[in-house]
């Protein structure tokens, strides 16, 4: 068969499995496409290509497309985040140094309770700290600033800086910064490599937070819905895989070569089984649903998790309020439904929600019927309220 | 009279950034500022009060920069990737070859023009060189394999140099391969016999 060659751009990372599955494990040929994958070296390198027309479709942060909405970061091309490609998946770490300081308190690195670990940090931290983040408009940024203040963090002189994420550990281990948020496998590379040890995944913070998005040109999506449909269908196949438990080990072997991300099988199966070393002491922590590709809905673009990032963004930078609504309007909801009707995906009757009401597995209204959301809270309990105006 | 532009160019080559000095200085009175190491880069970048910087697309540290689109800190002068009017078909063929540019928002275009076409032929010519530079070193190591193979088969089946290439060559025909991926694979497989 006859395939038509769609060109995406890609971070290495184990988040960017869904793309290098599809393509690999042969869902795209199903649709009758080709996926030509192109690592980039840079976030902004990812956004530009994509802006420019270089590239068909893109991996990219969540907060990358809602903050061109706003106006934020120079490029304004508007772009379309036309399913979620992975839900959480980030890890927080501190240096060897400070590592060293918290477990002189008695600190137990349980890798789970954001509170204890703020206070036990603030307990520990010089007069200013500075955090690397991999890009200045990401969920690692928003989980930091929503961790900070809640906790008795808040108030401290932090600063975050970013720092390419295969720089992270050497950064962590120079000095160059005291602490990071990170997606895998660079959190466990820094643990490996001994420049520093693991306080928290990014799911003890926002437990259900969109991390990565399917970002297309909005005029591309409008000028080739039906190639659309079958890239976003044979991703979505190779997400229902890659949430196979079976997957795994075959999922971490491939994207362990060397024309993907060219790291050890070892380290990327951390993240994929949730099984992790959080120190150089070989402390072992395990996390349930560390990344999700696939359960609980979770390449559903809600625009009410774009409204949240909207809020915080709109908040940092002081933009008006009632950008908030328009900048939530780059999660495509709409073209989610109109891709994915007629496939195994069922779809929410909704397609805002609550943000952090969902507390245990809940089921909701679908076109099916048989749909369960995962637990949605954020660590203060906190909910946002995506139609409330202020 | 128009203050000189201030341009920022972030390289850690050497040899490479000399290079695109001297064409920026060919093309104009411009203050050029080379900057190497990369840590603290965005600061080191504002400390200039650049009204260009410019930056190799495929340099990992580039996202560094982007905090300097962030209206804040001691520049103070929002710094745009440019993107609208007259500047839009430029960003295109400078992303072509190889090139991000940051400019100071509000720079007149008929000023920032004569600049970046002179970078964006630089970046071309050097992604033409790399590129070049790739294929030639692949072209050497692909005659070493063919050379090993050639080799062994000559000492295998005790025919001559040319008689073994023609074999290679046959095979390769046969399957619809390159004469390198036989020779790469007799490699392998007599590695893994031996």
């Amino acid at each position: 068969m006859k395939t038509v060659t769609l060109s995406v751009a890609y971070v290495p990372l184990v988040d960017a499995a869904p793309l290098i599955i599809a393509q690999e494990m042969g869902f795209a040929e199903a649709e009758g496409i080709t996926l030509d994958l192109i690592a980039a070296p840079s976030w902004s390198s990812v956004r530009d290509m994509l802006a420019f027309g270089r590239v068909d479709a893109a991996h990219l942060l969540s907060p990358v497309p809602v903050a061109m909405a706003l106006g934020l970061g120079g490029v304004t091309v508007p772009l379309s985040a036309v399913s979620v490609l992975s839900v959480n998946g980030d890890v927080i770490g501190v240096s060897s140094a400070l590592a060293d300081r918290l477990r002189e308190t008695g600190y137990g690195f349980d890798f789970a309770d954001p509170v204890a670990a703020a206070r036990a940090l603030a307990g520990v931290a010089g007069k200013r700290m500075v955090f690397g983040v991999p890009f200045p408009f990401s969920m690692h940024v928003e989980l930091l600033r929503y961790w900070f203040e809640s906790t008795d963090l808040s108030g401290r002189t932090i600063e975050i800086r970013t720092v390419p994420p295969p720089l992270m550990a050497q950064a962590l281990a120079e000095g160059d910064i005291d602490a990071f948020c990170v997606g895998e496998p660079w959190g466990s590379v820094a643990v490996d490599q001994g420049a520093g040890a693991l306080l928290l995944p990014g799911k003890a913070i926002w437990s259900f937070a969109p991390e990565k998005v399917l970002a297309v040109r909005t005029d591309w999506a409008e000028t080739e819905p039906h190639l659309l449909g079958r890239l976003m269908r044979a991703i979505w196949n190779a997400g229902r895989w890659l949430a196979r438990p079976e997957s795994r080990t075959a999922t971490a072997e491939l994207l362990a070569r060397p024309e993907w991300l060219d790291v050890a099988p070892e380290l990327i199966d951390r993240s994929l089984t949730g099984h992790f070393t959080v120190t150089a002491q070989g402390e072992m922590r395990d996390v349930d649903g560390f990344l999700e590709f696939h359960d609980g809905a979770a390449t559903f673009p809600w625009r009410s998790q774009a409204k949240w990032i909207a809020r915080r963004l709109a908040l940092a930078n002081g933009l008006p309020a009632d950008s908030v609504t328009r900048a939530g309007a780059v999660f495509r909801s709409d073209l989610y439904r109109q891709h994915m009707s007629g496939t195994d995906a069922d779809l929410p009757g909704a397609s805002e929600k609550l943000e952090g009401s969902i507390r245990v597995p809940m089921a909701v209204s679908s076109e099916k019927g048989h749909l369960s959301l995962l637990p949605d809270a954020f660590f203060d309990g906190r909910i946002f309220d995506p139609s409330a105006s202020d | 009279m128009t203050a000189k532009l201030t341009i920022v160019v972030v390289e850690p080559d050497r040899d490479r950034a000399i290079g695109i000095v001297d064409a920026l200085r060919d093309a104009g009175d411009y203050d050029v500022h080379v900057i190497g190491s990369t840590s603290g880069l965005a600061r080191k970048v504002a400390a200039h009060a650049p009204d260009v910087v410019l930056i190799d697309i495929d340099n990992p540290t580039r996202d560094m920069l982007e905090e300097l689109t962030l209206a804040s800190g001691p520049l103070d002068r929002p710094v745009a990737m440019f993107v609208s009017g007259p500047a839009g078909d430029l960003s295109q063929a400078a992303i072509e070859a190889g090139l991000s540019a940051y400019v100071v928002d509000g720079l007149r275009p008929e000023r920032l023009k004569p600049v970046m076409d002179t970078a964006i032929a630089r970046f071309r010519m050097m992604r033409r060189m790399r590129t070049e530079l790739a294929e030639t070193r692949r072209a050497l190591e692909e005659r070493k394999v063919i050379d090993r193979a050639k080799g062994m088969l000559m000492k295998a089946r005790g025919i001559g140099e040319d008689e073994a290439y023609a074999l290679l060559r046959k095979t390769a025909m046969d399957q619809g391969r390159r004469v390198a991926e036989v020779a790469e694979a007799l490699m392998t497989a007599s590695g893994l016999l031996r």
